[in-house]
């Protein structure tokens, strides 16, 4: 037994997201802006098309019972019958129109405001830093882009007008049940309530238990998904068997839970039939009473009983709508909660543009604190002249990376100045800034698409040939060519048609096309064979010209080749020179290169 | 289409009774349904316009029975066929399960998890929305139709056939609805997908993004798609737009026609009011059903598509086969190729050209060359993740094909270079390979893979989640992770493949340090592209598209002066200048 358990709790797959949220008003109202645009137009226009249409479904009953049937046929009086025939045949024609323009306008509605909504947040979430993208997973951004959003798309296209045209029938029948007959109508609507309470308090507890399916499923898939990924490990290491075990455990909760919500969800139409069936019977006894005390026409008995039939759906829509409503708020909580979340960098109103930068870099006494409690940099001078290649060395969390973050601007300094070109940072346009400045990843992301658009990223407007002669500059057009298709092979993210040596020659071309002042190159440690790290290293080499250039570099070959070196430590410069005149000094540089080739040989 | 459906049967069949119980409770509720406009007929033709008052008791008793009866019945219906679909689909998953962690690399290297998700998901649902309801909805569209046409025939013929005059241009509408919105739904779908690829991509990328500065031109892209996917969607409503409003407007022509020559027959004297009334509600109970049709038949047809993705997996063939007689004596990890070729399924270039090697169990074997030499092929061949074209392969003198294959895997440690972790913890995921392993057993583990001490500086130790939600580890941590992992199992021989190169060089010196504690007494293969990583091992192989091109000692490579020494001279050239130039 104790084996068997240990099997079934081998994975943990966290449920984090609630589903529903209690309803807030200001949360509704701050989603509702997102119509502001189509006030004017579509909104008028779909809700007097749902007017038409709704008008038309609440009084043909009356005019088939009341009037056909009580007048017309009652009195053999064939012109009057033809009359309304051809009265409400004219109506049906209006409202087959109404609900054309209704469904039409209401989808163009709800998907603007959804268009619209999406782009305000993906918009918003490119500006967001580093730090945002490192704290949160790349599903859960992804989730609330297009996931969540899209549980808005409902209350947004039928949601809203819905909502109206069922009130409006309601309100409608209601009126007119009691001008026919109070009495009749106060008997029959007994059964609104009942019908009211089957679709908001049974239906909240059949929601429930489909939120346990829900979330059971989405272990169930997580699990799946992540065993198809981990397949190899879990063949190397033989755990089919203890694997299957694991799975049994979740697909018995997962079919539990399934048959918990079946079993729920199939009380819904009996109790719907049952509140129906009352209500019939009320008619059938009562109004056959009422006819006889001569309170009450068969016609309007005829009218009553249509009615009856009406009224579940919208009572029904009204409930699924409020479901909606919660879930909606759920869901724009967390985009909200994007959306209020600011850029580390706020522009100056008069920030100036810089029309084209030399790369002379100065940091002027920064001092740098992510948050209180770390400071990064206590207090930092140092220059960077136009055209030196610079290399940062040092360990994790010596501060390198926040050199090269504070150079992009993609924080401001706590204290101090960052200048370039003599303009303190603070005063320039962000995106002036950093359309100058290029970071080289090594490990570069792939785009799906072909070699030459993952290229031409760099500088999306440039020509075909622009885009091979940069490949050529850097050496990449050896193995583009031996490609199947050269330029127009097809690549992708996950695919292995790249090696990490190829990409690597990738985001140079890249950088190269960008074309900027300042090059900053972040060095990764990769799996790459020495023949390929030649060629990287003169491929860099032609990069770097003519740029002033930031390396955060780990390999001893490419920190040899700067102007200059800096060594830090906790945000500190130790020391600084070339790499001939930190050996001379056998200092902290001197130690660090030695240590390096030390492992190299006690290994 | 009924060959789909037959070679899953095993899946659904033992079930069966479930689905006639559903379909018995369903025969139940489509009689009842029809009672109502019957009931109504009869109060107003014969208690009221008749008189007989007295009838009104038996006739409200009548039908809350036969409603209480009908609500009984619906619960049935609905409860048993959807319990047919999930019980169904509970063994469907489980074969499915089974099925893929026996499926091998090869069938991996062409399957995108992505397709093959979608298969375990939207193609099971589709499935088990066929069984649960497909199928008796369609039994039920017949019944009512057939049922409530026959109540209209018995009421009046005449009346009935000019109000289902109708239902030929109904029928034309639904179809043809039917065809062109579910191409419609598909682009739709395709649209989203297009969408979502292209946010994630982005968030995916965001640091390549960010670093070239160009948001704006990832905003525009995103916005193409998205307004695509506006447009698209904005189709598609218009297709409803046009076409459920008709089918509603030929429902209430039949309504009006109804009235008209309905109208006119009471007035003569030819029809009933009650019969009229009733006519009122059994039309839709015609006209609603066919309305449905469309969706039903092309449930259908989808199901059949699910279900051929679905065998699709299932009966993928295994290519690796498990040999009845399996030898389960213990390894000692002596390992032996012999002439051994390799070509990957559907590639043309061969990945090993008879390869030789022999390694006694304890000895170390270093293969380097550059990507795409068949350093790892030799080791998946080892592992028999693939089988090799020609050659053979001993293991203790005894060929792989004739060890149990999990017996010779559990034998075997890998640590790749891209650690895989699993969601669970950091303990169960250092126990992967031995779950029934001690905590001291999984500690000491860590303690050899230098991991332990980041571990208990994690917010729970050993008990911190990894994994999509869970915490995340630096390249080098993770590694010494998968390291303590191959450890655990205690392995005869142990396959490092580029398993430090991700990592600093100070955290490849501690991981390196452990890792000649660890492989003291195993037969080891190290895959490095440093070395350093190799220099050590008691016979190293240079590997030249899928050739053993050299082999030897460090030394004895040193002197041969092929492509060892080239790259000797390459990695450590920086060393003797840097000192040399410091010692003038």
């Amino acid at each position: 037994m104790a084996r068997n358990k240990k099997h079934l709790e081998r994975f943990q797959y966290t449920q984090d997201q609630a589903i529903e949220k209690p309803f807030n008003w200001k949360q509704l109202l701050r989603l509702l802006k997102y119509l502001r645009p189509y006030t004017k137009k579509l909104l008028p226009i779909a809700i007097t098309a749902m007017l038409v249409s709704t008008l038309v479904r609440m009084f043909v009953p009356v005019l088939i019972g009341s009037v056909a049937i009580d007048s017309a046929i009652a009195d053999k009086d064939v012109p009057f019958l033809t009359w309304l025939v051809i009265g409400i045949s004219l109506m049906y024609l209006i409202s087959y129109a109404g609900n054309n323009l209704r469904i039409k306008y209401v989808n163009i509605l709800g998907q603007n405001v959804i268009y619209d909504l999406r782009r305000h947040l993906f918009t918003h979430v490119q500006r967001l830093s580093h730090r945002f993208f490192d704290t949160k997973s790349a599903g859960s951004i992804l989730v609330r882009i297009m996931n969540d959003i899209n549980s808005l798309q409902e209350l947004f296209t039928n949601g809203i007008i819905n909502v109206l045209m069922d009130i409006v029938l309601l309100t409608g029948i209601v009126v007119l049940l009691f001008a026919l007959s109070p009495k009749l109508a106060i008997a029959i609507l007994i059964v609104l309530p009942l019908m009211f309470y089957i679709s908001t308090k049974l239906r909240r507890n059949i929601r429930r238990s489909w939120q346990t399916v829900r979330i059971e499923q989405s272990k169930l898939n997580s699990h799946l998904n992540e065993s198809l990924q981990g397949m190899r490990i879990t063949q190397a290491f033989a755990q089919e068997d203890e694997n299957a075990e694991y799975f049994e455990g979740i697909n018995t909760s997962n079919f539990n839970a399934w048959k918990e919500a079946s079993r729920k969800s199939a009380m819904f139409r009996p109790f719907v039939e049952m509140s129906n069936a009352i209500g019939t019977v009320i008619l059938l006894a009562y109004g056959a009473y009422l006819i006889l005390e001569g309170d009450v026409t068969v016609g309007t008995f005829v009218t009553f009983s249509i009615y009856l039939g009406m009224f579940w759906e919208p009572i029904s829509r009204l409930g699924q709508m409020y479901n909606q409503l919660l879930m909606a708020m759920a869901a724009s909580e967390r985009i909200f909660e994007f959306l209020d979340e600011q850029p580390n960098v706020k522009e100056k109103e008069d920030a100036i543009e810089l029309k084209s930068i030399n790369g002379h870099i100065e940091f002027d006494r920064v001092k740098f604190a992510y948050d209180t409690e770390r400071i990064a940099i206590p207090d930092l001078s140092l220059e960077i002249k136009q055209g030196e290649t610079v290399a940062l060395v040092g360990h994790t969390g010596s501060g390198k990376s926040t050199i090269a973050n504070l150079i992009s601007r993609f924080y401001d300094p706590t204290e101090g100045e960052v200048r370039i070109d003599g303009i303190d940072l603070r005063d320039a346009k962000i995106d002036s800034i950093r359309s100058r400045i290029s970071v080289v990843l090594q490990d570069t992301f792939i785009f799906s698409g072909d070699i030459m658009e993952n290229i031409r990223f760099g500088r999306p407007e440039a020509s075909d040939e622009e885009v091979k002669e940069a490949a050529r500059v850097v050496g990449a057009d050896e193995f583009i060519d031996r490609l199947p298709h050269g330029y127009r092979t097809e690549v992708e993210e996950r695919g292995n048609i790249l090696s990490a040596g190829e990409r690597q020659l990738l985001s140079f071309a890249r950088a190269l096309l960008a074309d900027p002042s300042i090059l900053i190159l972040d060095e990764a440690t990769s799996s790459i064979d020495t023949e390929t790290e030649m060629k990287i290293q003169e491929a860099l080499n032609r990069l770097l010209k003519n740029r002033t250039a930031i390396m955060i570099a780990h390999r001893l070959s490419t920190i040899r080749e700067a102007d200059k070196i800096f060594v830090l430590e906790n945000g500190k410069v130790l020391e600084h020179g070339s790499h001939e005149e930190l050996m001379e000094k056998e200092g902290e540089y001197y130690e660090l290169v030695k240590s390096q080739f030390q492992m190299l040989d006690a290994i | 289409m009924m060959d789909i459906f037959k070679k899953l049967k095993q899946y659904y069949w033992p079930y069966k009774m479930w689905l006639l119980g559903s379909i018995i409770a369903l025969i139940f509720v489509t009689a009842i349904t029809v009672v109502y406009p019957i009931v109504l007929q009869i109060t107003i033709d014969e208690v009221i316009r008749g008189e007989k008052y007295s009838w009104i008791p038996y006739i409200s008793l009548i039908f809350i029975a036969l409603m209480g009866m009908k609500a009984i019945a619906t619960y049935i219906d609905q409860y048993f066929g959807d319990y047919f679909g999930i019980r169904s689909v509970f063994s469907l998953r489980e074969a499915l399960y089974e099925k893929l962690q026996r499926l091998s690399f090869r069938y991996y290297d062409n399957a995108k998890t992505g397709d093959i998700m979608s298969k375990l998901t939207a193609d099971v649902d589709g499935f088990r929305f066929f069984l649960s309801f497909g199928f008796s909805e369609f039994v039920r569209i017949i019944l009512l139709m057939t049922a409530s046409l026959g109540v209209m025939f018995y009421y009046s013929i005449p009346l009935a056939l000019i109000t289902m005059a109708v239902m030929p241009f109904l029928a034309v509408v639904v179809f043809r609805f039917d065809r062109i919105v579910h191409p419609a739904f598909r682009r739709i779908r395709k649209s989203y997908g297009n969408l979502n690829t292209r946010v994630q991509e982005n968030i995916s990328g965001m640091n390549t993004v960010k670093s070239l500065s160009r948001e704006d031109f990832e905003v525009n892209r995103f916005l193409d798609r998205s307004g695509d996917y506006r447009q698209t969607y904005i189709n598609t409503s218009n297709i409803w737009a046009r076409y459920f409003p008709l089918m509603e407007f030929i429902g209430n022509v039949s309504v009006v026609v109804l009235l008209a020559y309905g109208g006119y027959l009471v007035m003569n004297g030819e029809l009933q009011l009650g019969e009229l009334v009733a006519f009122f509600n059994l039309v839709w109970l015609v006209l609603g059903p066919l309305m449905n049709f469309g969706f039903v038949i092309n449930l259908f047809s989808q199901s059949k598509a699910s279900g051929e993705r679905l065998l699709s997996i299932l009966e993928e063939d295994e290519d690796i086969i498990n040999d009845p007689a399996v030898e389960h004596a213990p390894i000692r990890g002596s390992v032996v190729f012999e002439d051994v070729t390799l070509t990957y399924p559907g590639e043309e270039d061969k990945a090993l050209r008879n390869v030789t090697l022999h390694a006694p169990a304890g000895t170390t074997i270093g293969l380097i060359g550059a990507t795409g030499s068949g350093k790892t092929s030799v080791t998946q061949v080892l592992t028999r993740f693939y089988e090799p074209e020609s050659g053979s392969v001993y293991v203790d003198g005894k060929p792989v094909k004739d060890y149990d294959l999990q017996h010779l895997r559990r034998n075997v440690g890998v640590v790749l270079q891209e650690s895989f972790l699993f969601s669970t913890t950091i303990k169960e995921n250092i126990a992967y390979g031995n779950p029934l392993a001690s905590e001291e057993d999984i500690i000491n583990a860590a303690k050899r893979a230098q991991a332990h001490d980041f571990i208990m500086e994690t917010p729970e130790g050993y008990d911190t989640l990894l994994g999509e939600r869970g915490m995340g580890l630096s390249g080098g941590q993770k590694q010494r992770i998968a390291i303590a992992r191959a450890i655990l199992i205690d392995p005869a021989v142990l396959i490092l493949d580029d398993a430090t190169s991700a990592v600093d060089m100070e955290t490849e010196f501690k991981i390196q340090k452990a890792l000649r504690e660890v492989m003291k007494g195993r037969t080891t293969f190290i895959i490095a592209h440093r070395i350093s990583s190799i220099k050590h091992a008691d016979e190293i192989l240079v590997l030249d598209r899928g050739r053993v091109v050299e082999r030897g000692g460090h030394e004895d490579l040193l002197v041969n002066k092929g492509t060892y020494r080239r790259i000797y001279d390459i990695q450590y050239k920086d060393r003797d200048k840097i000192f040399k130039a410091h010692r003038q």
